[in-house]
């Protein structure tokens, strides 16, 4: 019959649109503003810098080692290094940017900057309500507008920030130990030069440093 | 339907008619389709001569949407490219990760790790449902049907780019897949809603194809419309939906059996009669096929790491020599074509972009049609503007 195609296509359409009163899964419109769509957890837009503690110029986790900067694909952030140093987080002196900037109307999203950080500086937002009047200034973030808290990072992204921390965690055990043997190892050797002064007669005391050092290691 | 005669006086060896004679009297009229056209996909051009309403030459004018990707790409390293293939056919931008990444990793000699191929051709499965059911949706629109089957298209499309969003960070920019891998491993959570929206797919293909397919006003303007020979299709280099609708037997799928294609069970949809509706209802079996791959690729994924552990992502540099990396795209055959001289750049970057490739053989089918048909006949071509000028 001609016209059947027509009316099973205008059956279709009606099937939805009856459906849609009583099944949720067929009206699929959300009202934005008022309503808002389930956030995802792995969505990006764009970068912020991330620092730990209170005081976001003290802790942030950037050392200006510029590898971003030379990695952005449209070429969006614009650092400067520090000529002093200051210490960080943990207390150890580092360079620091005196200026770190992200035009976010340049930036496209692409997260290169977070994969290549070594020091899990940069992160990605989930703030996408951005919009300025002012298209030069307004979109062109500075240090201080850039740096979201550790606990920001991990309201946003959980599971991320979680295995971040982890892995910051052990790092930081590893330093730590690290330092340590170095430190007992200067001790040991400062020890030993100081030994043969005293006693260069005995000769047993020179392997003494030697046997300490592992123990030091294993304690840790 | 049978293929009416063509009686057209043809060139030796190519299908384009010798000339269309204008009949009637008067002048030609001459008619800019686009750039800003409803119906051209973006940013297009067609200068259309017209005698009537019949079509005597068509001048596609491209170049609108150029942003220079190829040079940049050879000023830039190798992973600063890959964001920017996201852009060029924006409609399925893992396919375009996958094309770039194989042949960076034929250039470098990576192998990818099981569960990364496995995720790629789900991945680029889902992306070709999304590409295949939108361009339907857009043809249909080109056909007056302004909204409906399109946001049928699309209420799927967005299920799935939920799912591209919750693995990848972004719903259409994914930048996902790496040299060597892909940048993030899928969770059982997410493998199982690709489960649950796969299980939904068929039940939307059904009712796509019930709304559609008998409809007496498409298969009025859409059957023996737009014919694209074979030896034409061949000669020309379309690929793609394209040529399997004009009845050639070519999908880089089971011709390279790139990845770990050659371990699915999967048929090749050929069309008889080489005109718009054979293009669509192509479009409408490959979206099947790939419901029954992404089904073998779930049941099958093997545990283990979703990146080579030795790969580098930045600061390499691959042996001075060249890779052609092709995969079958939605769109056709995407290729890339990478020089390198041992520095961390390529030195050539070339794109082999089947949108592009599709089009130019845009005026031998509209040649002596109607005009509302040129609109019909460039929406079965289902081409994007970012993949035709990059």
């Amino acid at each position: 019959m001609l016209g059947e195609g027509i009316l099973k296509g205008l059956g279709e359409t009606a099937r939805n649109f009856a459906g849609s009163f009583v099944s949720k899964e067929r009206l699929t419109t959300i009202q934005y503003p008022e309503e808002r769509a389930e956030p995802i957890e792995a969505t990006r837009d764009f970068p912020f810098l991330v620092y730990d503690g209170n005081d976001w110029e003290a802790g942030l986790r950037c050392v200006a080692c510029q590898i971003c900067e030379k990695e952005c694909p449209p070429k969006c952030i614009y650092i400067v290094k520090s000529t002093d140093k200051k210490p960080d987080a943990l207390g150890k002196p580092q360079i620091y940017p005196t200026r770190f900037d992200i035009d976010i109307s340049v930036c496209m999203s692409c997260q290169i900057c977070v994969e290549v950080c070594p020091f899990e500086a940069i992160k990605m937002d989930t703030e996408f309500e951005l919009s300025t009047t002012d298209r030069f200034g307004g979109l062109l973030y500075d240090r201080a507008q850039l740096a979201r808290s550790n606990e920001y990072y991990h309201s946003i992204h959980p599971t991320e920030a979680a295995e971040v921390d982890a892995r910051l965690a052990e790092e930081k055990v590893k330093a730590d130990a690290k330092a340590k043997a170095a430190a007992a190892a200067a001790a040991a050797k400062a020890a030993a030069a100081a030994k043969p002064a005293v006693a260069a007669a005995v000769p047993a005391s020179s392997e003494e440093p030697a046997t300490k050092k592992p123990e030091a290691e294993t304690q840790k | 339907m049978a293929v009416a005669e063509d009686k057209t006086e043809r060139l030796p060896g190519w299908n384009r008619p010798r000339q269309v004679e204008p009949d009637g009297e008067g002048e030609l009229l001459e008619v800019a389709m686009g750039p800003h056209h409803p119906s051209t996909h973006g940013v297009f051009r067609m200068d259309v001569a017209l005698d009537g309403e019949r079509v005597i030459r068509l001048k596609p004018v491209f170049g609108y949407l150029h942003r220079n990707h190829e040079k940049i790409a050879e000023g830039a390293g190798y992973l600063a490219s890959m964001p920017f293939t996201d852009r060029l056919d924006y409609m399925c931008p893992l396919t375009n990760n996958w094309a770039y990444a194989l042949a960076v990793e034929k250039l470098t000699g990576q192998e990818v790790p099981e569960r990364a191929e496995y995720l790629r051709v789900i991945l680029g499965e889902l992306t070709r449902v999304v590409n295949h059911s939108s361009a339907i949706g857009f043809l249909i629109q080109e056909m007056g049907a302004s909204g409906t089957p399109l946001m049928y298209a699309f209420k799927q499309r967005e299920k799935i780019l939920d799912l591209f969003e919750a693995l990848t960070g972004a719903r259409m920019m994914v930048n996902y897949m790496r040299f060597g891998g892909c940048r993030v491993d899928a969770t059982p959570a997410w493998l199982a809603g690709v489960r649950k929206v796969l299980d939904g797919l068929p039940q939307f293909a059904d009712e796509f194809e019930n709304l559609l397919r008998g409809n007496e006003i498409l298969m009025a303007r859409t059957q023996g419309v737009g014919i694209l020979r074979p030896e034409l299709a061949v000669n020309a280099g379309v690929t793609g939906p394209m040529l399997r609708a004009s009845g050639v037997n070519y999908d880089i799928r089971k011709v390279d059996g790139y990845g770990i294609y050659n371990r699915f069970k999967f048929r090749v949809p050929l069309g008889e009669h080489f005109d718009v509706y054979d293009r669509f209802m192509i479009r409408m079996l490959e979206m099947r096929e790939s419901f029954g791959i992404i089904d073998q690729a779930l049941k099958d994924i093997p545990g283990g790491p979703v990146m080579d552990p030795k790969a580098k992502i930045r600061g390499f540099r691959p042996k001075p020599g060249e890779a052609y990396g092709r995969i079958e795209a939605p769109k056709g055959e995407l290729g890339f074509y990478l020089i390198s001289d041992g520095s961390p750049n390529p030195y050539r970057y070339r794109i082999r972009p089947p949108s592009l490739i599709n089009l130019t053989i845009l005026e031998d089918m509209c040649m002596g049609v109607n005009v509302a048909d040129v609109v019909l006949i460039f929406g079965s071509v289902d081409i994007v503007l970012g993949e035709v000028d990059r």
